[in-house]
């Protein structure tokens, strides 16, 4: 089921001057994978809810497979939703949770006793637990909720699915294998899935396309490659993850930094002025230089030493192999960036990096 | 050692000092009462104590009570559930002053809330000679007697069931909505399940009240025995008029009724404050 959103504008309630949602248009393909990312009050949720229909937006339109829907109920458009908090009813089993959507359906729909009793069997499968059936919800893990609440949203057989933080209650191991699985039942079932999360590692991990929203816009959509290596903006590029910021000039085609002891790089066709550079904690490296430095390390991550480099004037945290940092002296270095994105009034300018391996996009050009 | 034990032993006194002071106080205010009702009820015996109670006007003081109470009950609770869904689930103009609103019968005298329903529909009241033209009675007659009952009442189930619904959200009502659930079968199968035991302490409460409800129903009541007078009126009459056994037999049979429905209604709001818990967790 696609799913095509056209400016949709949502003002928060009472407050006139709050505005949720500032025209904001989203193409998802059928049996697309779109994550939502963005900080509270980017206005994700809304966006969800909006497609859901459990939100009015003021004007704009929601159109799945093709269809206009601003004036359909909720339970029209046939959706499947996942709460933050999974909204499981309390009072009933989970196979009677997992049957509600039958059950409720005008006596002419709906399907037999014995019917309804096998599709809660075969989801039950599907989720892996297969012998939950009478449990209450308050007996379950936080996983198994999870589990429970999509069985809940799948079984009158949706199309689309909508994932309000689907993880966000979730302990960190237990996070990491439902967001696989749900990966896989997507693929399975040839869904089409939003997701809206506040992570970006899980986003960039399990969709194939995230959007960036801040302040009810969507700052960038694109696939997670593109956003890791060409961030449309200095808050895409933080957002999604650890990331160092040079302010510098550009200069007969090379960036110089204010900072000092950082080493001034090659930017061909950029044209010359202000600029910003972003770097990720490993795409610097130390070279003896014989500057006023000094170099703690002080801890490690993802099998690289974590090092503090003291600048002069700032501090600065970087990512390096053991091997290397083994081998570097306690003082004395220059920081070496090998590849940078350059922002210049608030917008991505230049991409690239200095390796040989890895020739520069030159952004310039397109702008 | 000795030390800790003598130290622990001083700070024992004062603490059984306490205990001794509230079960004393208890003793007094709230068990002594009751004792008193039932001995004087049981002066002169058992077999006389009923046979007061069989009294026509006795028998129609509790008719009239138990049907009062209940009519008052099921009113308020649809009233009360339904305020309160509406409070707890959706924001729209003037809901805090609804809110208010729905508390002000616990504050508002219940004289004065008699007087009220006098002031529209007595003989002298607003609208009480257009009515009583068409032949319809409400001041001195049971109609105004529920009024009173229903005004007394209102905020009960309404404030009980309104914390719980708040604390809940309307994240369950919006799953089965989606779910495709229509109006009823979202109030019926997960609203109202999901307060159950809070609704019925608030049904129960409600219950209490509407029995023992004096003031306002003797307002517009005018007390006529064997036709507009509840229990607790009629026991004030038979009181009046030197029946103490009589009044003391009613009172006996009011205050256990109260009683009932205030124990049956502690064992739910345990029930009720653990379905709360549950429901943090879930």
């Amino acid at each position: 089921m696609s799913v095509r959103i056209e400016t949709l504008v949502r003002r928060a309630p009472g407050a006139a001057e709050k505005v949720l949602l500032r025209g904001v248009s989203l193409d998802v393909p059928d049996g697309g994978f779109v994550a939502l990312v963005g900080p509270s009050g980017a206005g994700k949720t809304t966006l969800l809810r909006s497609i859901a229909g459990l939100d009015a937006p003021e004007s704009g339109h929601v159109i799945i497979d093709g269809r206009a829907v601003e004036g359909l109920a909720p339970r029209e458009r046939n959706v499947g939703f996942v709460f933050q908090n999974y909204a499981l009813f309390r009072h009933m089993t989970v196979a009677k949770n997992i049957s509600f959507g039958l059950d409720v359906l005008p006596r002419r729909k709906r399907p037999s006793k014995n019917d309804i009793a096998a599709r809660v069997t075969e989801l039950l499968t599907l989720i892996q637990l297969p012998d939950l059936s009478q449990a209450y919800p308050e007996r379950l893990s936080g996983g198994q909720r999870q589990r429970v609440a999509l069985a809940r949203a799948l079984a009158t057989g949706p199309r689309l699915l909508l994932l309000d933080e689907p993880f966000g209650a979730l302990d960190p191991v237990v996070r990491r294998t439902v967001r696989a699985w749900i990966r896989s039942l997507h693929d399975q079932l040839g869904l089409t899935t939003i997701l809206v999360t506040h992570d970006q590692e899980e986003a960039l991990d399990v969709a194939d396309r995230v959007v960036v929203m801040q302040d009810g816009q969507i700052v960038q959509d694109a696939d997670p490659q593109t956003l890791e290596q060409e961030p449309a903006t200095p808050f895409v590029m933080e957002f999604l993850g650890e990331s160092l910021r040079f302010e510098g000039q550009v200069s007969a085609g090379r960036f110089v930094p204010n900072q000092m002891n950082v080493e001034a790089f090659s930017v061909a066709g950029l044209v010359d002025g202000p600029a910003t550079a972003m770097i990720r904690p490993h795409e610097a490296c130390l070279e003896n230089t014989g500057a006023d430095t000094t170099v703690h390390r002080i801890g490690a991550r993802y099998g690289m030493a974590r090092l503090s480099v003291d600048l002069g004037t700032r501090m600065v945290e970087i990512l390096r192999p053991e091997t290397e940092a083994a081998t570097l002296p306690a003082a004395g270095v220059s920081l070496v960036i090998k590849e940078a994105r350059l922002f210049r009034d608030g917008k991505l300018a230049w991409a690239g990096g200095l390796a040989e391996d890895r020739p520069a996009h030159d952004m310039a050009a397109q702008i | 050692m000795s030390t800790t034990q003598s130290s622990r032993r001083e700070a024992d006194i004062p603490r059984w000092l306490l205990i001794a002071a509230t079960y004393t106080i208890v003793g007094i205010m709230l068990i002594l009462p009751p004792v008193l009702v039932v001995a004087e009820a049981l002066r002169n015996g058992f077999g006389t104590a009923l046979t007061t109670l069989a009294d026509p006007d006795a028998l129609s003081a509790i008719r009239l009570t138990v049907t009062m109470t209940l009519a008052s009950v099921v009113i308020n609770t649809v009233f009360g559930v339904l305020a309160a869904w509406l409070i707890a689930k959706y924001r729209f103009p003037l809901r805090g002053v609804l809110t208010a609103l729905i508390e002000m019968p616990v504050s508002v005298s219940p004289v004065v809330a008699g007087l009220v329903w006098l002031l529209l529909f007595g003989t002298q009241g607003w609208w009480g000679q257009a009515l009583d033209r068409i032949g319809v009675h409400i001041a001195f007659a049971p109609p105004g007697i529920l009024l009173a009952t229903l005004f007394v009442t209102f905020p009960f189930v309404a404030r009980t069931l309104l914390p719980l619904m708040e604390q809940q959200g309307r994240d369950d009502e919006d799953a089965a909505m989606l779910l495709g659930a229509s109006f009823w079968q979202i109030l019926w199968q997960v609203t109202l399940p999901n307060v159950r035991w809070a609704l019925l302490s608030g049904v129960l409460l409600t219950t209490a009240r509407a029995m023992g409800e004096f003031g306002a129903v003797s307002v517009v009541s005018g007390h006529i025995p064997g036709l507009t007078e509840t229990m607790p009126l009629h026991i004030e009459t038979l009181y009046n008029g030197y029946q103490s056994v009589a009044a003391f037999s009613m009172a006996t049979l009011l205050a256990a009724m109260a009683m009932a429905t205030v124990g049956l209604r502690s064992f739910f709001e345990a029930r009720a404050r653990n379905a709360v818990i549950h429901g943090q967790d879930a």
